[in-house]
C-alpha cells in the first residue's frame, strides 16, 4: 500500500477493517507430553510469522540471559510460561490463552499442559477447541500422554487434528524417523476416531516447517504449520448448531417492571421466529414468542450463538435452567443418563455419592449409580473399577434428583455437556458427555397409594421421624438409642432402629469398608430408613457415618421426613479405653484397616440439632436428652405436633 | 454502523452470556469501572446483557485521587448519563497519611491505593462477585486466569489451584466469605475493544485522542503534567507534545505515545502498524520480577 498517505483515516480504516472482516476465527489448542516443546512451538510461531511486539520482544532478549536459547538468542517458551512457578520449574501448569492474527486468519490458542498432573487443564482447553496441535517428540515417538491426549480429543468431539512431530533437528532430520511415527500414530487415530489427521515435521528451536518450508526435510512435501492453520476447513460448529432443533436454555428471567417479563440467555441451537410456539421442556406448557428484545432493536428471527432476550404471548412458569423448545423437536428429558466422564479431582469419584450436576443454567443434585467401566487410554480397553481417580475416563449411569433436559453430546457440545461439582469444596470435580438417556428412567412412574405416610402415621397417633445418630466408634450411640426407644416404646410409640453392625449381617452384607462401599452402605441405610418411615414408624439410625457429604445425602434422601442428627461427641481417648468390641485394640494392631479414627478421618457434624457430650454423665440423662430435643424440635416445627 | 462482523457478534454474545450469569447466579454482584476503553465496552456489554431492564448491579470506582481530571469528569457524566449506581471507594487513610506515587515506591503506592482500598471497598460491600475489564492479552499472568477466578476468604488467587473452566458452563458456586473475579472481556484483544468502541460509537476518555499536552520525559516515558501536583526535577520544564494514551491509570504512572491520531478512525489505523504492546508504558507491571502475578495473587484485579 504505497500510496496509503493520500488516502484519509477513514478510508483506509475501511480498508482494514473489511480486510479484517473477512478472516475467520480458529480456536485450537496445542498438547503433548512434558518436554515436547509446546511453549516453544508457539512462541516459534509468534515470532516467525512477526507477531512478537517490540517491547515484548525486548524483554524475551532480556530473560533469555541464562537460559538455553536458539541460534536467534531467544528462548521461546518464556512468551508463553508467564507464571513465576512455571518458570522455577520448567513446566507449564495451566492453560495459557494467546491470541494472533494473520493475514489470512485469526487464532486463539490454548496452549495447555502436558504434565500428567493436569490432564484436566487439557480437557478445559479441548472443550472450547476446533482444533488440536499435538505435539510428539522424534525421538521419543507415541507415549502414554499423546495416546491420552489424542483420546481426550476424540472423546471431546474435535475432528480435526494436527500432528507436529517436533526436535527433527535431534534426529538428523531422518525421513524414516518421521514415517515410523505417522505410521503409528495414524492406526492410533483410526482407532479412536480422529477422521482428519495431518502429520508435519517440525523444529520448533531451529524454525523447521513452522512459518515456511525447511529446506532441511525436501523429502516432505506437505504444507508449514503455519500454512496448514491458516487454511484448514474445519467444522463450523456454530453453522452445524443454527439447523439443528431450536435450543434456548433460561438464563435469566428479565422483570424490569410489571409490563415485561422476558427470558434471558443464548440460543444454544437452531432458530427461533416471532410467532413460533415454544415449550417448556420440563413443565410441557407452551406459549407463544411475541417479541425477541435485543438492546439493538427488536428482532424477527434469531439463531444459535445470539444472546436475545424472549417475551412469550403467555404468562406461564419459566424460570432460570429452564429449556425452551420447539413442540415437535424436544430435548430428552429424563432423570437416568448414559454419560463418558472425566474425573479432575484428588479425591476419586465414588458410585453413590451426590454432587452437584450442572448443565446450562439448570442445576440438580445427581449421582454415578453405576460406574460401566474405566477406559484404559493406553490400550483403549475397558476395565472395571470400582471408583474414577484423578485424570480417570470412565462411561457411567448417572441418576438426576428431577429430570434435566439436554441432547446427546454427539449431536450437541453445549446441551449435551455438564459439570459436576463437589458439594463441600465447590470445586469442579467431572466433565461429562451425555450419551444417551436411559429407558428405564422414563418407564418407571411412581406408583400413587390411596394409603399414604399421613395415614399410616395417624393409625399410630404419632409423627414419624428419622433420628440420626453419629459418632465414634464407642461413643455410645446405640446404648443411647436403645434407652430412647425403650422410653418411647414404653408410652406406646412404634420406633425401629437400625443398628451399623445389624445392617451388616444381612442387607449390606456384600459391603466393605472401602470409601466407595461405605458410601453405598450409607445410601441404602438412608432408603430403608425413608421406607419405614413413610410406613409411619420412628426410625433410630445408629451408624458411624464419618462423613459428612453421606450424612447430608441420608438428610437429602428423607425429603419431607423430619430429619434430625444427633451428634454423639465422645472423645477418642474415651471410646478408646471403652472399646467395646475390641475393635480399637485390632486397629491399633493394624489388623484392620480404615478404621474411623485412627487410620480414616471422622468430620464432626457442622450443625447437628443435637449434640449429646458422650463423654460425661449418664447414658440414662441422654437418651431424656434427646427425646427433650426431639419434642422441642417438634413443638417448633409443626406447632403441637407430640410423638 | 451496528453490523458488526462474525467475530465481534460472536464476542459480544460470548460477554453478554457471562454477564448475565453473574446476575443470575450471585447475590451480590458489582462491576469494577476503572473509566478506561475496556470499561467503556463492559458499560455497553452490560447494557445491552438486560435490556430492557437497567443494570441490576452497582459500579465501583477505586479512586487513587490521582487520576487524570478528564476521567474523573468523564465518570460522573456517564453515571449521570446512564443512569447507573456508581460507588466511589479510595483508602483515606493511606491518603491521609501522605502516600504518592512520588513519595512511595510504586509497590507499594500500587498496593495501598490500588489493592487494599479495592479488597476494602468488596468487603465493605460484602460483593460476592466483582466483573472486571481485564482481557487474556494483556499480559502473560492474566493469559492464564479463568473467566471467572475464584478468590479466597482473604481476596487471594491461587493460579495453581483454578477450576477448570470446561465449554460455556461456569461454575458459579462460592462459600461464605469467598468471591469471584469475573471477566467478561477474557476473549477480546486490544483490537477488538477498538473496533468494538468505533462501531458501536460508544463514547471514551478524550485523552485516547491525541492533542498538545503538557509532558515531561521520564524512565524512557512521556509523562503529562495534568495538575499541580506533579513535581518537578531539577532541569525539568513540561514541554507541549502531540500525545495521547492507549492506557490509562494514575497519571504520574502512565506513560504517553507521541501521536497525530485525533479521531477513532486515525486511532484503528495507527493500532493496524503499531509494534508495541498496550501496557508497555505502564510503569507497575515492570516494577518487580512476575509483577502482576504477584499483585493479582494479593488481590489486585
Amino acid at each position: 500500500m504505497a500510496d496509503t498517505a493520500s488516502l484519509d483515516a477513514h478510508e483506509l480504516l475501511d480498508r482494514i477493517l473489511a480486510a479484517e472482516d473477512r478472516k475467520g476465527l480458529l480456536r485450537f489448542i496445542t498438547c503433548g507430553s512434558v518436554d515436547d516443546g509446546k511453549s516453544t512451538l508457539i512462541g516459534r510461531l509468534l515470532y516467525d510469522a512477526e507477531l512478537v511486539l517490540e517491547d515484548h520482544l525486548a524483554a524475551l532478549a532480556n530473560e533469555s540471559v541464562n537460559r538455553a536459547v536458539t541460534q536467534d538468542g531467544f528462548d521461546f517458551s518464556l512468551l508463553v510460561d508467564g507464571l513465576q512457578a512455571e518458570r522455577e520449574q520448567g513446566i507449564t501448569i495451566d492453560v495459557a490463552y494467546r491470541f494472533f492474527a494473520t493475514a489470512k486468519r485469526k487464532f486463539i490458542v490454548a496452549d495447555t499442559p502436558g504434565h500428567e498432573q493436569y490432564t484436566r487443564n487439557m480437557v478445559t482447553g479441548a472443550s472450547n477447541a476446533d482444533l488440536a496441535v499435538i505435539l510428539i517428540d522424534a525421538r521419543k515417538g507415541v507415549l502414554t500422554q499423546t495416546r491420552r491426549h489424542s483420546y481426550i480429543c476424540a472423546l471431546l468431539g474435535i475432528r480435526d487434528v494436527v500432528v507436529a512431530v517436533n526436535k527433527m533437528d535431534l534426529v538428523d532430520y531422518s525421513e524414516a524417523a518421521f514415517r515410523d511415527i505417522e505410521e503409528e500414530f495414524e492406526a492410533f487415530a483410526a482407532e479412536i476416531g480422529l477422521p482428519n489427521v495431518q502429520l508435519i515435521p517440525v523444529s520448533a528451536l531451529m524454525g523447521d516447517n513452522i512459518a515456511s518450508s525447511s529446506s532441511r526435510m525436501a523429502w516432505y512435501d506437505g504444507p508449514a504449520l503455519l500454512d496448514f492453520l491458516e487454511t484448514v476447513i474445519v467444522d463450523d460448529e456454530r453453522e452445524r448448531a443454527a439447523v439443528q432443533p431450536l435450543r434456548f436454555p433460561v438464563q435469566w428471567v428479565n422483570r424490569p417492571d410489571l409490563d415485561f417479563r422476558g427470558f434471558s440467555g443464548t440460543i444454544a441451537a437452531g432458530t427461533v421466529t416471532v410467532g413460533d410456539t415454544l415449550m417448556v421442556t420440563r413443565s410441557r406448557t407452551a406459549s407463544r414468542v411475541r417479541r425477541i428484545a435485543t438492546f439493538d432493536g427488536d428482532l424477527h428471527r434469531a439463531q444459535a450463538g445470539d444472546a436475545v432476550t424472549i417475551e412469550l404471548a403467555d404468562e406461564i412458569d419459566v424460570s432460570r435452567g429452564d429449556m425452551l423448545a420447539h413442540e415437535t423437536a424436544l430435548p430428552a428429558l429424563a432423570d437416568q443418563l448414559q454419560a463418558h466422564l472425566v474425573w479432575m479431582a484428588e479425591d476419586e469419584m465414588i458410585p453413590g455419592r451426590s454432587y452437584i450436576l450442572e448443565i446450562g443454567h439448570d442445576r440438580v443434585p445427581a449421582s454415578v449409580t453405576e460406574l460401566k467401566h474405566r477406559v484404559d487410554v493406553n490400550t483403549l480397553e475397558r476395565a472395571a473399577a470400582k471408583t474414577l481417580a484423578l485424570n480417570g475416563v470412565g462411561v457411567v449411569n448417572i441418576a438426576t434428583d428431577r429430570p434435566i433436559a439436554f441432547d446427546p453430546y454427539a449431536e450437541n457440545r453445549t446441551t449435551g455437556s455438564f459439570i459436576l461439582v463437589d458439594r463441600i469444596s465447590n470445586a469442579t470435580v467431572g466433565a461429562g458427555m451425555i450419551d444417551f438417556a436411559l429407558r428405564r428412567a422414563t418407564n418407571i412412574a411412581w406408583q400413587s397409594f390411596d394409603i399414604d405416610r399421613a395415614a399410616r402415621a395417624g393409625q399410630k397417633r404419632q409423627s414419624p421421624a428419622i433420628l440420626w445418630f453419629t459418632g465414634l466408634s464407642g461413643s455410645g450411640k446405640s446404648t443411647i438409642a436403645n434407652l430412647v426407644e425403650k422410653r418411647l416404646y414404653a408410652e406406646g410409640k412404634h420406633l425401629y432402629v437400625l443398628d451399623g453392625d445389624n445392617v451388616r449381617h444381612g442387607l449390606n452384607r456384600d459391603l466393605g469398608f472401602t470409601d466407595a462401599d461405605r458410601v453405598e452402605n450409607i445410601r441404602r441405610v438412608a432408603e430403608v430408613a425413608r421406607l419405614m418411615a413413610e410406613a409411619g414408624l420412628i426410625v433410630l439410625v445408629s451408624f458411624i457415618s464419618p462423613f459428612r457429604r453421606e450424612r447430608r445425602m441420608a438428610r437429602e434422601i428423607a425429603g419431607d421426613v423430619p430429619f434430625l442428627e444427633v451428634y454423639v461427641d465422645t472423645p477418642i481417648e474415651i471410646c478408646e479405653q471403652r472399646d467395646p468390641k475390641g475393635l480399637y485394640a485390632k486397629a491399633r494392631a493394624g489388623a484392620i484397616a480404615n478404621f474411623t479414627g485412627i487410620d480414616s478421618p471422622y468430620e464432626a457434624p457442622e450443625k447437628a440439632e443435637i449434640i449429646i457430650h458422650g463423654g460425661i454423665g449418664d447414658p440414662e440423662d441422654h437418651a431424656a436428652a434427646v427425646i427433650e430435643a426431639i419434642d422441642r424440635s417438634f413443638r417448633a416445627g409443626t406447632g403441637t405436633n407430640r410423638y | 454502523m451496528t453490523a458488526l462482523p462474525q467475530h465481534l457478534k460472536l464476542l459480544e454474545a460470548e460477554s453478554i452470556q457471562i454477564i448475565r450469569e453473574v446476575a443470575a447466579a450471585f447475590e451480590r454482584p458489582v462491576m469494577l469501572y476503572s473509566i478506561g476503553k475496556d470499561s467503556s465496552v463492559l458499560l455497553q456489554l452490560a447494557r445491552k446483557a438486560f435490556f430492557p431492564a437497567k443494570i441490576p448491579f452497582p459500579l465501583l470506582h477505586v479512586d487513587t485521587t490521582w487520576k487524570f481530571r478528564d476521567m474523573i469528569t468523564f465518570r460522573d457524566a456517564a453515571a449521570e448519563r446512564y443512569g447507573f449506581n456508581l460507588i466511589v471507594h479510595t483508602n483515606v487513610e493511606a491518603v491521609e497519611a501522605g502516600v504518592t506515587p512520588f513519595t512511595h515506591s510504586s509497590v507499594i503506592y500500587n498496593d495501598l491505593m490500588k489493592t487494599k482500598a479495592l479488597r476494602d471497598a468488596l468487603a465493605a460491600g460484602r460483593f460476592d462477585a466483582a466483573i472486571g475489564g481485564a482481557r487474556r492479552d494483556e499480559e502473560k499472568s492474566r493469559a492464564k486466569e479463568r473467566i471467572f477466578s475464584l478468590r479466597s476468604s482473604a481476596q487471594r488467587w491461587d493460579p495453581k489451584n483454578q477450576r477448570p473452566e470446561l465449554w460455556r458452563q461456569y461454575n458459579t458456586r462460592v462459600s461464605p466469605g469467598e468471591s469471584m473475579r469475573v471477566f467478561p472481556l477474557s476473549n477480546w484483544t486490544e483490537r477488538d475493544v477498538w473496533q468494538y468502541v468505533y462501531r458501536e460509537e460508544i463514547p471514551i476518555v478524550p485523552l485516547y485522542l491525541a492533542k498538545p499536552r503538557p509532558v515531561v520525559r521520564r524512565q524512557g516515558a512521556w509523562i503529562m503534567v495534568d495538575d499541580h501536583r506533579l513535581p518537578m526535577e531539577r532541569d525539568e520544564k513540561p514541554e507541549m507534545r502531540w500525545i495521547r494514551f492507549r492506557s490509562l491509570g494514575c497519571y504520574p504512572l502512565s506513560g504517553a505515545v507521541e501521536s497525530k491520531a485525533t479521531t477513532l478512525p486515525e486511532i484503528l489505523v495507527e493500532m493496524h502498524t503499531s509494534r508495541v504492546s498496550e501496557r508497555q508504558g505502564r510503569l507497575i507491571d515492570t516494577d518487580q520480577v512476575g509483577s502482576m502475578e504477584k499483585k493479582k495473587q494479593e488481590g489486585y484485579f
